[in-house]
Formats: structure tokens, C-alpha cells, sequence
């Protein structure tokens, strides 16, 4: 797509060059020779943002995209450069990428591994996207990412936490910058060791797919390894909307704590309605009851309401960070949109400005090129402190938060609160490690 | 010619046409004017196009000709493509073993739950396929992850066997060498056309299947099915039982729905299970009635529909808009955004609800109906020359009525 | 023994919220024949009454606070609704505490006029036409509304929490005399209550009242009760208002139990079909029996033990009971014979 402005003089032109197009000499090309696909010929760049713009996820969606036109916005030299400005590279000049000004078109993944896949190619092989950037899922992560790898294109992933991403189905031209279930395991034992002892047992309720499947993995290991017992772990259906039959028997099942490996709306409902059963009331094997929910997001806590205070969890980052990047990037996306940015929106917003970073350092679009300059990349300055991307498996690592859902905000925004960061060495863990293991990046795909 | 009447070659004649020459047709506006937003003429949503013209035409063959309102097909398609994926992963990506599994595979499971379902007959049928189809979908989605990779979808790795794959071939689905994602760029001035390797492959099946599909609607079992559509009870009475008939219309249209699900996997290699779900049910229905129930060309027409909006309106945002009217002075500019703001990009699905209301209000033979309605506009005085479609939509309107 | 007790106690209140929705469905197809997918759009407008309610409870004057600060350091603005302000801190904290129960009152009239609106607008056009068109006339509109909502309200769910008496749980066990507990919540019990009143209002209203007389005789026989002189037409739109108000009001008790969403109507639309279609179509008491029988049969069939003999029953378990009474009793379980047998 171009964003060429249609005027009326523009109009005439263009009708102008139809009329000559006809006499102009036609030529065939069979797409083998540019080098790599969807090379930028012109003086714009196309990068392609697809993320959940209907169904339960949309408001998600709406959130990066505000980060996304953010990003593209000062990578132009508008606004007043965000992170930019922090960041520990300095490449980025405020022209654009290469010179090149950036364009971007938007689609809508349905957060559907189908309808992503189907909107992410309408990006590469109608609009000319090198680059493709969002989604609130995992599943659409890893179809998304594999679609990119075999068209040649770079894929940026957007909010994708199953361990998968970058294990099993890690590829050489995805990218991720979000955290996942294992480090949020990491993350989060110490912190509940601290809280709630290490003698705990804990009843686990977990969505019925993938993520789920791997954040309870994480989590069960994490716990037990610090001397909690897991009691029982029920799987819910996805397409559960009211969680009470799961949520009864737990009190009599000698638990003390909750575990509730869900996300989204599932999330949302399951807390709800065990906050409803009064579970945070009981007290069990002389103990509090407590509620503990890995993956928390601003989004999906102010669907809870109340319900959330005292409730701990972990997340990717949080605009209540005080580091410059963190501030700065709240400036400029509150000042423009008149609320803070989700953490979703945080990842969106600097893995486009990693990707222009990578671009400008090796001096070409060729998604070879990207992936060499972004592999084993050190940088700082855009939030979660010194962060590294790993070559072995694309994976950033950074701190990570342990969020806990405040007992007095003063404001809507304000419904959670740190509770610590936890600092990179602790979530650390090899590549071959047993949950990510049966991966292979294979190489990097230019396309054409 | 090829066994047919007249007007039905005539018929078959537009869709060859209107096929071969997609990329042209579905690429009105140069790459770089405004307009190219409108463009349709690329791969993947031309390859979208026909496959669901594929399946459309299959699910009419049984609601069209039957009236048993199946809310399940998508299982069909589903299988389709899980079996074409599991081909590629164990023997090669050579998309013919792909293609005869799915179709064999979706041939079987849809003549298991057609046995069951056929026993009931007008919303209990219904009903009955969207609970089998929803059963399908919620175990693929979770239970059955060893076998469809749940959430994320069936994929092929690099470690997976592939024991008939040879060395020289493409990794990409392909018909013997000639990889389905390969393309050639024809620039013409300031259009460019893209001719894509799978499009053509799958254009080929469309016209195949339409001309399959003409066949059975001609055919003396064609005239069965619309019996038993009429009235079913007169025909048991005669002696007849029908169920034979219902389960080969419905068997039928399943292998239609497995093949493009094949397709849909060769295409692109990936099987997500939402392409199970009842929703995904529920809009094959849709591009049906859109286009027309009981014709031949609505459904394909339905597909196209769908789909346009699918992939095009929900790409138009803010800024696209203001591009649009750019020319205007600014306050008009930002009233005719924002009027137009809450019908596309995110809010492409309330289009489509208003569309499909007024469509079955106003046009209840679909947009077949709604062609004719024109062409009788432009040719009041020719009664005799009727349109090819004409018996089916008058049907249909009387039925209506 | 109490792990079943608990989950039938659950499945009752389960159960209650789809015995509401498939009476409505049921009494639109029973007196209209009409099939009606945006059914479940009714139940979620119901629920974002509440929302409107909170809302409009809540309208606020602002001013700023210039001790704190907001998230961009600049003066917090500080919110005071407006009735808190007319009625003092305490009442109006009270009021605005109460804005679900009081957000009946709300709907009911809201409710009557959108099903006024949809069926003469709409529906009325559609009595004669094949089942499959009203499938996707109403379909398009449950589109249209849940889109509509959405762009009013957003695709996050709301939080609307039941007023401050009804939060916490109350404990069977002493009551049966176990030793274990059996908590359930207070408002879920108020729900269970609340339905129940509704599912016996509307049977009196038929049973007992001239209007619900001459409603049931133009369900068994719409024509000969025409040519009796009597205007159907204008009873049916007025069923049609009840049905919405039902569905309404089942959602607007339920917004405390799960945040409403603008796609939750959607959620509920298919099982509400199962629903119905288990009961028999055409039957009230059949929806209202299906409907407790089958929020029972997925309580049970969610605890371990039962899963853990039938992997993923809990996912399917809903569709099979479908499948086996369509396949064993095709008219359901209190359905008349030849209703919708075509």
C-alpha cells in the first residue's frame, strides 16, 4: 500500500502516467533477483504491524498499535524521539531507517494462527513489508514466525510468553523481546518463598493449550525445586467463561495457595471468581490463602478490577520503572495518547526500534544482514536495564518484574505495583535447556 | 460441449475467464496510487478466493440442493488440511499424496458423521453438525495436540522425516519441482501483476470443481437431491429411501471441503485448528446465502465476498484514510475520518454484519438475485434472453415469499 | 460425596443462567417461530446495562489535586461523582455500591424497547421466511450489536462488582452437618434465587393471566385464534419485549459474576441452541429443565476424578449429551412430537 496523499493534482498525475503506462515497454521478472524479498527500491521502507484488532484480544492490539505508530513516528525525527534518545546505540539518527522514510501498513491476526498468517502475507506480498511486527499470542507468534521465516522477511515478535517461541519453534528470522514462562518461574520462587514460605502447597488451574501447558511446566518446577508441594493441576477449557466448578473443590483440597496459568479474559474470570469464592478470605493449613497469578498485564488487571490487590505475578515491564528509557518512553506515549503504555506496547515499540537499530548498524535490509547484527546483541537504555539477545536461541534477556496487584491505587493506572526486579543473571538458562530443547533456528531465509 | 447445455457452458466459459484472468481483473488501480488499497491481486488472497470458492461450492452441492443446513463443514476442511500436512511431513513436499489423503481422509469423517447426522433431519441436523464440528475443535485445540499441534498449529520441522523428500527439491509445498509459492511479476506501466505458481494450480481445481459441480446439479441425482429439497416425506412415501442420496450429497460436499483444506495446506504449510472452529462453520454459510443458495456461480461469488472484506477493509486505518481525503480542507478531512473511522480496520466486522443484513433483507436470492435485479434494469425488452441463473434464484425467491 | 454435592450446588447455578437465556430463546421461537442467533447479544446488552448504570452512577466533576501527582507528574486530577456530591459521601458511595441490583429497574424498560424495536423493525419481516434466513438476518445483527458495543465500550471486560453485602461466601457444611466446608458465594446464590423468581414469574404470567392464555392458544394455533378476532400480532411483539427482558435481565445479574465483554453473548449463543434443543424446541418447561441438567452434567464432569477416567470430557462433554438425546429422543426431553420435525 502507498500513503502517497491523493490529491486532485496527484490524481492528474497519475492518470498522466496510466496514459504513458500504456505505452511504456512491460517487462516480466520472475522474483529472483532483488537479492531478498521485498527489497526497498524507493525512498520509503514498509514495515508490516499485525496485531488482534478484533475479538478478546483487541484492546491489546489497539495498545501496540499506538506504540507502533509511536515508534514509526520517531524513527521520522517527529515527536520528541522517546527512547531514542536513551538508547545505549546511537545509529539511529531520526531519518528514517537508511535514509529511507518509514512507512507501515496494519492488519488484524483475529488472534487466529490462520487469519495472522493470511494478513502477515497480504503485508509481504502486497505491500512490500520487510519486516513484521506484533500479536498478542503465542500460537500467532509461532505461525506468524515460521511464515516469515519462508518468505524472507524479518519477524519482531510482539506479546508471545510460551517457552516455545524460542524453544522448540525458535527461527532463524524471529526475534523476541518479550519474557517467558520459564523466566517468569524464575522470576517469581524467590519472591514467593519471601512472601509466603517455602512450605506451601499449591493447586494449579491451567488453560488447556500449549502456553498454558509450558507456563505450568515452569512454574510446578520453580516451586517444587524451593520445597512447595503442587497438589493437583486441573486443565480448564479455553473457551471456559465461568470458572466456579474448578474453582469449588479447591478449598477442600488441602492447598493453600492458587495458581491460575491463565491469560486474557480466561484470566480475568477465573481470578474473579475465585476472589468471588472468597478464597483470599480462608485461612488453610494455618496459613493464608493466596492467589498467584505468573503472567500478569495492565490490561487484563483492570478487567479484574478490586480483585487483583495483594495477587502477585510477574511482567515484561511496567512504566512505573524509574530507569530514563522507561521514563522516557511513558513521556512521549502519554503525552501522545493521554495514558501509560501497556507492556505489550513497551515490547512493540523497542523491538521496531531494535529492528531500524540492526538495520542502520549493517547498512542493509537483507533479513541476513539483520539477524547478524542482532545476534548476540548488547544494548541498554530502552527499559529492563543492560539486555542481550542471545544468538543461540533469539531470545532477549533482561531483568524481569514481579508485579503485585497495589491494595490502595490512586489512579486507574496504578493497579499494579513492583514488588522487585529481578535482576538477568537470576532467569538466565542454557539453550539446550529441557523445555526449550528439539529447536533449530536453521539459517536465515532472505527470501527470493 | 464437455456434456453440457448451452447456457451452462456459457456459464462455465465466464468462470474459466474470469479465473485465468484474476490477476488482471482483481488488479484494477496502479501499484502506486491511492486506490491500490483496493487491490485484491495478490497470491495469497487470489489463492483465498478460489480455495473458498472451492468449499463454497461444495457445501452448496449439499444445502443448495438438499436444504439440510450443515453448521459443521469446517471439521471437513480441517481434516482436509491436517492430512495434507501430515503427508508433508512424512513423505514429501510433493502436493499430490498431500492432496489425495486430505480429500480421502475428509471423504471418511464426513461419511461417519453424515451417517449420524442424516438420521435427523432440519435444525436437529444442524444442530448435530455443530456439536460434532465443536467436538472436533475443542479436542484439536487441546486433547489432540500430539496429532494437530493444538494452538499453535501443525507445522513442518526440519527434523521430520519426509522419507520420499529428494535432495534437489524445493522445501515449499510443490507439484513435481514447481513450488506453489514461486511467482513472476508482469510491470505494465504503472500496474504490476503477479502470477503466482499455486494460484494457477488451485484456479485449475476451481474450474474442475465447478464443472463437477455443474454435472451434479444437471444429473438425474442432481434431480434427486432437489426431490428429496421439496419434499421429502412424498418421496419416502413413494418408497423411496432417501438417505443414500443425502449421504452421498453430503460425503460429496465433505470431499470438497477436504480438498480445500488441502489446498489450503499446500498453499501454505501451517494447519491451525480455528480453521475447525463453528464461527469458521458459520461463514461458509455465509458466503452461500450471500451469493446465493442453489446457484451455481453465488457461492463462489459469496466466497470472494468474504474474503475481500476479510483482507482488504480490515487494513485500512487512520492514516490510510487520511490520505484518502487529504485533499479536502482540514475540518472536513477529519469529519469524513471519523464517519468513516468506526467501518473499517478494527471495525471491518460491523461492515460485514450490516452487509449481510441488508443482503438477506433486500436481496434474499443473494447477490445473484441482485445481478439479475441490474441486468433486468439494462435489458427490460428482452424477456427471453433469461440469465443462466435464473431457474434456481426464482426458486429460491418464491421460496422466500 | 461433598466434592459432588459442591459441584451439583454449582451446576445448579450454572445452570440457572442458561435455563434463563434458552426460556428466551424458547419463548421467541415457541409463540414466533422465529430462530433467533442474536439472542445471546440480548444477554450481553443486558449485562452492559450494568455497565451503563455504574456508569452513569459514577459521572464525575473533576478537580485537581495539586498534592499528587498522575502518571506523567503532572496535578492529579481528582473524580468525585456527581452523587456523591447531591447525597453526601456516604449515600452516594452506597448508591453507587448498589448499581447492579438497582440496574434492573434500568433494564427492564431498556430491554422491552429493543425487543419492541427488533421485532417490529426486523423480525416481523421474517415470520415467512426459511429458518436459514432468520439464522443469518439475526446473526448479522448480533454482529451489529456486539460491534456497536464494542466501539462504545472497548474489547476489555468491565469490572462490576456486586454490591459489598453479597461479597464473600457462605458455608453449607454446618448447615448439612459435614465436616468439611461447602462454601459457596453470596452473590452466586442471590443469582440462583433471582432466576428462579424470573423462571416462575414468567410461568405464572402464561398460566395465569388472559394475556398468557390467549398467548398459548396462538402458540398451538396462530391462525384459528386470528379469525377469533383477537390481535396476535400485537401480543407476539409484546412476547418478544419479555423474551429480551429475560435475556436482559439474566445478564444483567450475571455482570458481577464474570466482567462483561462485548463477545460473551457470543460465548453463550451455541450452548444456549444445545440448550434449547435438549429440552425439546418449543418447550418452556424442557429449556428450564435442560438448562439445570446440563449446567450439572459440566460441573461433574470438570472434576478430576471424572476426567482423569475420560481425558478432556469436561471439553465435549456438552456436544455428546447433545448428540445422544438428538440421536435417542430427537424431540428432546419434554419436547412435543413434530415440532420442528420437518
Amino acid at each position: 500500500m502507498s500513503f502517497t496523499k491523493l490529491t486532485r493534482r496527484g490524481l492528474i498525475q497519475t492518470g498522466a502516467v496510466a496514459g504513458a503506462g500504456l505505452a511504456l515497454p512491460t517487462y516480466l521478472r520472475a522474483e529472483n533477483h532483488a537479492g531478498f524479498t521485498n527489497a526497498p527500491t524507493g525512498s520509503t521502507v514498509t514495515l508490516g504491524f499485525n496485531v488482534p484488532q478484533t475479538g478478546p484480544y483487541a484492546e491489546e492490539g489497539l495498545d501496540e498499535l499506538r506504540a507502533q505508530e509511536l515508534a514509526v513516528e520517531h524513527l521520522n525525527g517527529g515527536g520528541d524521539g522517546g527512547m531514542m534518545n536513551t538508547f545505549s546505540s546511537k545509529a539511529l539518527k531520526g531519518n528514517g531507517i537508511l535514509g529511507k522514510k518509514v512507512e507501515y501498513v496494519t492488519g488484524d491476526t483475529q488472534t487466529k494462527s490462520d487469519a495472522a498468517r493470511a494478513s502477515a502475507k497480504s503485508m509481504i506480498e502486497k505491500d512490500g513489508a520487510v519486516m513484521i511486527n506484533g500479536g498478542s499470542s503465542s500460537g500467532v507468534a509461532v505461525a506468524v514466525q515460521d511464515l516469515c521465516q519462508s518468505a524472507g522477511v524479518i519477524f519482531m515478535a510482539g506479546l508471545t510468553h510460551a517457552n516455545d517461541t524460542t524453544g522448540k519453534d525458535r527461527k532463524a528470522n524471529g526475534f523476541r523481546h518479550f519474557f517467558n514462562a520459564y523466566m517468569s518461574a524464575a522470576a517469581l520462587a524467590p519472591v514467593l518463598k519471601n512472601a509466603y514460605g517455602s512450605e506451601r502447597r499449591a493447586y494449579h488451574l491451567t488453560a488447556d493449550y500449549n502456553w498454558g501447558w509450558t507456563q505450568q511446566e515452569s512454574i510446578a518446577a520453580a516451586t517444587e525445586a524451593m520445597g512447595w508441594e503442587t497438589v493437583e493441576n486441573v486443565l480448564t477449557p479455553l473457551a471456559s467463561t465461568d470458572f466456579s466448578s474448578y474453582i469449588a473443590p479447591v478449598l477442600n483440597s488441602g492447598a493453600d495457595v492458587l495458581v491460575l496459568n491463565h491469560y486474557g479474559g480466561n484470566m480475568v474470570n477465573s481470578l474473579t471468581n475465585a476472589v468471588q469464592f472468597g478464597l483470599l478470605d480462608k485461612e488453610v493449613n494455618g496459613k493464608k490463602f493466596e492467589i498467584v497469578v505468573p503472567l500478569y498485564s495492565e490490561l487484563m488487571a483492570a478487567g479484574a478490577g478490586a480483585n487483583v490487590q495483594g495477587v502477585i505475578g510477574s511482567m515484561n515491564w511496567n512504566w512505573q520503572l524509574q530507569d530514563e528509557g522507561s521514563k522516557a518512553f511513558t513521556k512521549s506515549f502519554g503525552e501522545k495518547y493521554g495514558r501509560p503504555p501497556s507492556n505489550s506496547a513497551h515490547t512493540c515499540y523497542v523491538q521496531t526500534l531494535l529492528y531500524a537499530d540492526a538495520v542502520e548498524r549493517a547498512g542493509s535490509f537483507n533479513p541476513c544482514a539483520v539477524v547478524e547484527a542482532l545476534e548476540g546483541y548488547e544494548f541498554d537504555g530502552l527499559g529492563n536495564g543492560p539486555t542481550l539477545y542471545r544468538a543461540d536461541d533469539h531470545q532477549c534477556f533482561k531483568d524481569v518484574l514481579v508485579m503485585k496487584g497495589a491494595e490502595n491505587p490512586t489512579n486507574e493506572y496504578d493497579t499494579l505495583e513492583i514488588v522487585e526486579q529481578t535482576p538477568r543473571a537470576q532467569v538466565e538458562y542454557a539453550p539446550d535447556h529441557p523445555m526449550f530443547a528439539g529447536g533449530d533456528l536453521g539459517k536465515c531465509n532472505p527470501g527470493a | 460441449m464437455f456434456g453440457l447445455e448451452k447456457r451452462d457452458t456459457l456459464l462455465l466459459g465466464v468462470v474459466v475467464v474470469l479465473t485465468l484472468f484474476a490477476p488482471f481483473i482483481l488488479n484494477p488501480f496502479p501499484a502506486d496510487s491511492g486506490l491500490a488499497q483496493f487491490n485484491a491481486g495478490y497470491p495469497d488472497l487470489m489463492q483465498r478466493f478460489v480455495i473458498f470458492g472451492i468449499f463454497a461450492i461444495g457445501f452448496n452441492i449439499l444445502f443448495g440442493l438438499t436444504g439440510y443446513l450443515s453448521f459443521g463443514h469446517a471439521a471437513f476442511l480441517g481434516v482436509g488440511s491436517y492430512s495434507a500436512v501430515w503427508m508433508f511431513k512424512l513423505l514429501s513436499y510433493n502436493v499430490v499424496p498431500a492432496l489425495v489423503l486430505a480429500v480421502i481422509m475428509a471423504g471418511l469423517f464426513s461419511a461417519l458423521i453424515g451417517f449420524i447426522s442424516l438420521r435427523r433431519s432440519g435444525i436437529y441436523f444442524s444442530i448435530l453438525t455443530l456439536a460434532f464440528a465443536q467436538m472436533s475443535f475443542n479436542l484439536a485445540y487441546s486433547v489432540l495436540t500430539p496429532i494437530t499441534n493444538g494452538e499453535t498449529g501443525l507445522q513442518i520441522y526440519t527434523s521430520d522425516p519426509q522419507y520420499l523428500q529428494s535432495v534437489d527439491a524445493p522445501s515449499f509445498p510443490n507439484l513435481f519441482g514447481a513450488a506453489m509459492n514461486s511467482s513472476t511479476t508482469l510491470f505494465f506501466g504503472g500496474w504490476t501483476f503477479t502470477f503466482s505458481v499455486g494460484y494457477y494450480f488451485c484456479a485449475i481445481f476451481l474450474i474442475l470443481a465447478f464443472y463437477l459441480a455443474i454435472r451434479i446439479f444437471r444429473s438425474p441425482f442432481g434431480m434427486m437431491l432437489r426431490a428429496v429439497k421439496s419434499n421429502q416425506q412424498r418421496m419416502n412415501y413413494t418408497g423411496l429411501n432417501t438417505r443414500p442420496y443425502t449421504l452421498a450429497a453430503f460425503v460429496i460436499s465433505g470431499m470438497y471441503a477436504g480438498l480445500a483444506g488441502g489446498l489450503l495446506a499446500a498453499m501454505d504449510p501451517l494447519a491451525g485448528a480455528e480453521r475447525m472452529q463453528w464461527t469458521a462453520s458459520g461463514e461458509v454459510v455465509l458466503m452461500t446465502i450471500l451469493g446465493g443458495a442453489g446457484t451455481l456461480i453465488g457461492p463462489v461469488l459469496g466466497a470472494g465476498f468474504i474474503k475481500y472484506f476479510e483482507n482488504i477493509f480490515a487494513k485500512i486505518n487512520d492514516n490510510v484514510l487520511h490520505g484518502w481525503f487529504a485533499f479536502m480542507p482540514d475540518g472536513i478531512e477529519d469529519a469524513m475520518v471519523a464517519i468513516i473511522h468506526p467501518f473499517v480496520g478494527k471495525g471491518w466486522h460491523l461492515t460485514l454484519g450490516l452487509l449481510f443484513m441488508l443482503v438477506v433483507i433486500f436481496l434474499p436470492g443473494g447477490l445473484v438475485e441482485g445481478g439479475q435485479r441490474l441486468g433486468r434494469v439494462f435489458r427490460r425488452k428482452d424477456k427471453n434472453a433469461g440469465s443462466v441463473e435464473a431457474d434456481a434464484a426464482q426458486r429460491r425467491s418464491e421460496a422466500a415469499e | 460425596m461433598d466434592a459432588i454435592l459442591l459441584q451439583i450446588l454449582n451446576g445448579l447455578d450454572k445452570g440457572s443462567a442458561y435455563a434463563l437465556i434458552a426460556l428466551g430463546l424458547t419463548l421467541i421461537f415457541g409463540t414466533l417461530g422465529v430462530v433467533n442467533f442474536a439472542h445471546g447479544a440480548l444477554f450481553m446488552i443486558g449485562a452492559f446495562c450494568s455497565v451503563t448504570l455504574q456508569r452513569i452512577l459514577t459521572l464525575s466533576v473533576e478537580t485537581i489535586d495539586e498534592t499528587k501527582k498522575d502518571f506523567l507528574g503532572n496535578p492529579l486530577k481528582v473524580k468525585t461523582p456527581y452523587v456523591e456530591q447531591w447525597f453526601g459521601p456516604e449515600t452516594g458511595q452506597a448508591i453507587i455500591d448498589w448499581s447492579v441490583p438497582l440496574a434492573i429497574l434500568f433494564a427492564i424498560p431498556v430491554m422491552l424497547l429493543i425487543g419492541f424495536i427488533m421485532e417490529r423493525g426486523l423480525i416481523k419481516h421474517f415470520y415467512k421466511r426459511p429458518h436459514a434466513d432468520q439464522i443469518l438476518v439475526t446473526f448479522g445483527l448480533a454482529i451489529v450489536l456486539q460491534e456497536v458495543v464494542k466501539y462504545f465500550y472497548g474489547a476489555n471486560p468491565i469490572p462490576t462488582p456486586a454490591p459489598q453485602a453479597f461479597v464473600g461466601s457462605f458455608d453449607f457444611a454446618p448447615l448439612l452437618g459435614l465436616d468439611t466446608s461447602l462454601a459457596y458465594p453470596y452473590w452466586r446464590l442471590v443469582y440462583f434465587g433471582f432466576s428462579t423468581l424470573i423462571i416462575a414469574a414468567v410461568f405464572a404470567f402464561l398460566q395465569f393471566t388472559t394475556f398468557g392464555m390467549v398467548v398459548r392458544a396462538g402458540m398451538a394455533d396462530r391462525e384459528t385464534v386470528g379469525l377469533l378476532g383477537i390481535d396476535i400480532d400485537r401480543r407476539f411483539t409484546i412476547m418478544f419485549g419479555i423474551a429480551a427482558a429475560v435475556a436482559g435481565l439474566a445478564g444483567v445479574m450475571y455482570a458481577p459474576i464474570n466482567s462483561p465483554n462485548y463477545h460473551m453473548g457470543m460465548d453463550f449463543l451455541v450452548l444456549s441452541f444445545v440448550v434449547v434443543v435438549v429440552g425439546g424446541m418449543g418447550s418452556l418447561p424442557g429449556a428450564v429443565l435442560a438448562g439445570f441438567l446440563l449446567g450439572i452434567l459440566e460441573s461433574l464432569a470438570s472434576m478430576n476424578e471424572i476426567k482423569s477416567i475420560i481425558y478432556g470430557i469436561d471439553q465435549i462433554i456438552i456436544y455428546v449429551v447433545a448428540i445422544v438425546i438428538l440421536l435417542v429422543r430427537p424431540r428432546g426431553l419434554m419436547g412435543r412430537r413434530g415440532v420442528m420435525e420437518e
